[in-house]
Parts: structure tokens; C-alpha cells; sequence
């Protein structure tokens, strides 16, 4: 049995997340970071911030609906029961801060086959409502017995 | 540069790093189903355990979130609440004003997260 490749470079189109004060809070509370900045707007501010940044990974949070729908895509064909989120990276630029709009855009960047695994591999493109780019991240996910 | 932290999530974290995530699967909250799929218990959401590598970069390069501009990570074997996990990490070099860090994340001496790579912004920072 081989990998199903026909899906590479097939674009979904953007998602729009708003990002609020509550959520960063939540977020951060949850992985345990604790710096003022992501909770009290002012000292936000006073260290150069638009308004509350989130922590570099609240990427997940607003990504996450436009990698979503790739995921699950029959087109695509992940075997959900073997899969494993392989790898992860995200490379950083406009810091995300609360009231921003970030529209997130997914490619399926590459299909592989590698001893007996499949590689799943898809690219998320973050913008935010300035058009700068605030993350992109690249998500790996392997199947087994493929 | 080194990087350290310790970190032990507690019984409930992953119910809410899903909330907080919008990551709900079983395996990450309910043990009995995690049980019945083949695994020991609940795991650790791996993206949990790659904000305890973001956080433990960030803490090291003073707090400030712009700091940190990369990082990249391979999630190996499985995390579980009620575990200690130590996040280490070291320098390996400067490149182009920005600081390469080598990163891994343990459970009990097994590796969770490794081969991480972070790229660390130190300039203009106190």
C-alpha cells in the first residue's frame, strides 16, 4: 500500500479568528505563564505592546480552524486511528495582541511516504487585520502502516 | 544561555489546556478511553508540553514573548499529568543576532519532546 499524494499543495481558504483579552488570559493561565503582560493592559502597554500580547503558542488557538478542515480532509486521507502529531514549528513576526483579527491560510505542503509512514505535512500562514504576518507554522503528522 | 524549568501538571491540566486550546480529544482527558484505545492513561496534549518549551526559552531570555522567533520540535514518546517535567536546554550558537538553543523536555528520564530548536531574539532586551 502507498501514500495518496494527490492532495499536495491544495489550498483551504482563510479563517478569521478574533482574539480577546479573556482568552490570552485563559490560555496562559492554562500553560502556566504568568507574566503581567498577558493579563493587566497597562503593563502591556508600558512594555511596548499594541494592547495584551498573547503568549507565542495562543498560535495553536487561532490557527487551529483553518488546519482543522486539512486534517479531515477525505482528499488528504489521514488514517486518524494511526496518526501521530509528529512535529511542530512555528516561526514568529508581528506580535498577536488582543482585538487583533488574524486570518490563518493552509497548504498542504507535502505528502511523503518514509519507512513505512506516511508524512503529512501542512503549512499555516498567519496574518493579522494590517496584513503583516504574525506566525507561520509547519505541522507534521505521521501515520503508521500506511 | 541555559534554559531550565520544572514544571508538574496536575490531574486536570489537560481538561483545561483543552478548553484553553479547543482540544478535546478523549485520549487527552478521559483515561478509561485512553485506556481502551492502548495507552497506559491520559496523555499530555504535546502542544502543552511545547508551551512549557516556549515558556522555559522565554523565561531564559528574560520574559519578553518577542524573544522568541522560532521553534521547532519533534514529539516523542508520551506526556502525563501528575509527572514532573524538566524542560533543559542550552546555547549552541549565535547566528545573525539571533541565539540557536538546543531544547529537550523529560518525563522521568524518557524524552517527550526532542531534537527542539529555538531561535531567540536577545537584542534589545534588559
Amino acid at each position: 500500500m502507498s501514500v495518496k499524494t494527490d492532495a499536495r499543495g491544495k489550498v483551504y481558504p482563510p479563517v478569521e479568528y478574533e482574539v480577546g483579552k479573556e482568552k490570552i488570559a485563559e490560555y496562559a493561565r492554562a500553560v502556566g505563564e504568568d507574566n503581567p503582560v498577558y493579563f493587566d493592559r497597562e503593563q502591556a502597554r508600558a512594555a511596548g505592546f499594541r494592547d495584551i500580547p498573547a503568549p507565542p503558542m495562543f498560535a495553536v488557538v487561532y490557527a487551529m480552524g483553518s488546519v482543522g478542515p486539512g486534517l479531515f480532509d477525505p482528499d488528504v486521507g489521514i488514517d486518524f486511528a494511526m496518526m501521530v502529531h509528529g512535529g511542530q514549528e512555528f516561526a514568529w513576526g508581528e506580535p498577536v495582541c488582543s482585538g487583533d483579527t488574524i486570518s490563518t491560510a493552509t497548504t498542504v505542503k507535502d505528502i511523503f511516504e518514509k519507512d513505512g509512514k506516511g508524512f503529512y505535512v501542512f503549512e499555516s500562514v498567519s496574518t493579522n487585520q494590517l496584513g503583516q504576518e504574525v506566525v507561520r507554522g509547519t505541522w507534521t503528522n505521521i501515520v503508521r502502516g500506511v | 544561555m541555559d534554559i531550565e524549568l520544572s514544571v508538574t501538571p496536575d490531574k486536570y491540566l489537560p481538561h483545561r489546556y483543552a478548553g484553553a486550546s479547543g482540544d478535546f480529544n478523549p485520549i487527552h482527558i478521559d483515561p478509561q478511553f485512553a485506556q481502551e484505545v492502548g495507552l497506559p492513561s491520559n496523555i499530555l496534549h504535546g502542544l502543552y508540553s511545547m508551551a512549557q518549551v516556549a515558556r522555559a526559552c522565554t523565561t531564559a531570555a528574560g520574559g519578553d514573548p518577542r524573544s522568541l522567533r522560532r521553534l521547532s520540535v519533534q514529539f516523542r514518546g508520551m506526556g502525563f499529568p501528575e509527572h514532573e517535567m524538566t524542560v533543559t536546554g542550552s546555547k549552541r550558537e549565535s547566528r545573525n543576532g539571533h541565539t540557536l538553543v538546543d531544547v529537550v523536555a523529560e518525563q522521568g528520564g524518557k524524552q517527550i519532546i526532542r531534537n527542539a530548536e529555538a531561535e531567540l531574539d536577545l537584542r534589545g532586551l534588559a
